[in-house]
């Protein structure tokens, strides 16, 4: 384990990917080396930002790249950068950790009460591999208790008043779980379709999950959240008879937002309905190889 | 609501922009927001002019340049920007379409003295 940020990289150096932006905002990814040395990556706990510092040199000799000659008079600079890159930057630290370990990460997001714990329990006796959850909520750690009674590894992370997990909190969060017990990492992010959907954590893989008694809108409603999605979960379709609620509608409203989007229906009483997360899941991490 | 959190890393770029530089202040600030970002333009605003006053960016002016969403068509390679949220292309109909911009936030430049 590295001292400074307690990630398992043994070596003094290790490798991060990084979007760099030209002018016109397109990306480009390149790689570059960082050392871990004592002093220089501070890492504080209860501290979110824990800044490597040569992505700072990185950033300033980036924007000096950038510099736009017309614009250059001493006065105006172009510093094309994303506003989420330190977060950015963090998600893909806490990606090379879960593919150090072999560990699948999913994020699962949805409104509050969609039954996002739920199938993390319902989970718990049916799933052929082992998982950890990292479990986001503003206050209370109920939903860590529930899994722990199922004996799933479970860390809460209360974030007060903040509506989303950033990877800064997962990597703190992390640094309590024992990677080598689990195949698959969920998040379960804050209940929220709106502010979970701009930060990356570091998941492979987004689940959102929306629930039959939300109504028939909330893919349209809510588009930022779906476009993120690699599966969509409809869930307590056993409430189907009470609702009037489209389906197929749904599924054409998501496909729109993504083409190539996954979509499965659940209910939690159905064991067959869990059952296909699960392979869903279990084909995911398989070709992963 | 993370505009907040938005406006919290943006200020921070200000300050290590304006230090790098030497600067005493920064007199405006220009953004592009992808409609697709998942941030609600005016709440970046507000949220933007409460927190600047105890930083470098006090008294700044804020400009978002609001970013539609822009496919390129993988099959015609028509470059659209489009009015509504369908990824798909509207001149040839296929879905096979690369996303070029609308989906991010990015800080673009920065007026100093
Ligand atoms: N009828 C029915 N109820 C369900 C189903 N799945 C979950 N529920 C119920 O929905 C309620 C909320 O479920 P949770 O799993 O706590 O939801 P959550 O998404 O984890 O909620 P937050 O963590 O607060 O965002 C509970 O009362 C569950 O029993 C289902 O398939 N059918
Ligand atoms: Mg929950
Ligand atoms: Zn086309």
């Amino acid at each position: 384990m590295c001292k400074d940020c307690g990630c398992s990289i043994t070596t003094n150096k290790h490798q991060h990917e990084h979007t760099h932006v030209d002018e016109q905002g397109r990306e480009y990814n390149h790689v570059h080396d960082h050392e871990h040395d004592e002093g220089k990556n501070v890492h504080e706990s209860g501290h979110h930002h824990h800044d490597h510092d040569d992505s700072h040199k990185h950033q300033e000799a980036h924007a000096h790249l950038h510099d736009n000659p017309q614009l250059n008079d001493a006065k105006t600079i172009a510093v094309i950068t994303k506003i989420l890159d330190k977060n950015d930057h963090e998600a893909r630290h806490n990606r090379a950790h879960f593919d150090e370990h072999g560990v699948l990460c999913i994020n699962l997001m949805s409104s509050p009460g969609s039954g996002k714990t739920t199938l993390l329990e319902h989970m718990a006796d049916l799933a052929p591999f082992k998982f950890g959850v990292v479990e986001g909520d503003l206050e209370t750690s109920r939903d860590a208790d529930r899994l722990h009674v199922k004996g799933i590894q479970a860390h809460q992370i209360q974030t007060g008043s903040a509506c989303h997990l950033d990877a800064f909190m997962v990597h703190k969060a992390l640094h309590h779980m024992d990677m080598e017990a689990m195949d698959v990492c969920f998040v379960e992010n804050v209940g929220n379709l709106v502010c979970p959907a701009s930060y990356d954590v570091g998941s492979h893989l987004n689940i959102v999950l929306v629930s039959i008694p939300e109504g028939n809108d909330k893919i349209e409603k809510y588009p930022v959240m779906f476009r993120q999605a690699d599966l969509v979960l409809i869930t307590k379709t056993d409430l189907l008879p009470y609702f009037d609620y489209d389906i197929e509608h749904e599924k054409i409203m998501a496909r729109k937002l993504k083409p190539n989007v996954d979509i499965l229906e659940l209910n939690i009483k159905e064991e067959a309905s869990i059952m296909r997360v699960i392979e869903w899941i279990e084909f995911k991490r398989k070709m992963r190889g | 609501m993370h505009e907040y959190s938005v406006v919290q890393a943006l200020l921070t770029q200000c300050e290590e922009h304006a230090m790098a530089n030497k600067a005493k202040k920064i007199t405006k600030v220009v953004v592009k927001i992808g409609v697709m970002s998942g941030i609600e333009p005016y709440l970046l605003e507000t949220a933007f002019n409460t927190f600047k006053e105890t930083t470098v960016c006090d008294g700044g002016e804020f400009i978002m340049n609001i970013q539609p969403l822009t496919i390129e068509c993988q099959e015609c390679k028509t470059v659209s920007e489009l009015e509504k949220i369908q990824y798909c292309c509207p001149k040839c109909e296929s879905i096979d379409v690369k996303v070029i911009d609308g989906e991010e936030m990015f800080l673009m430049s920065l007026e100093m003295v």
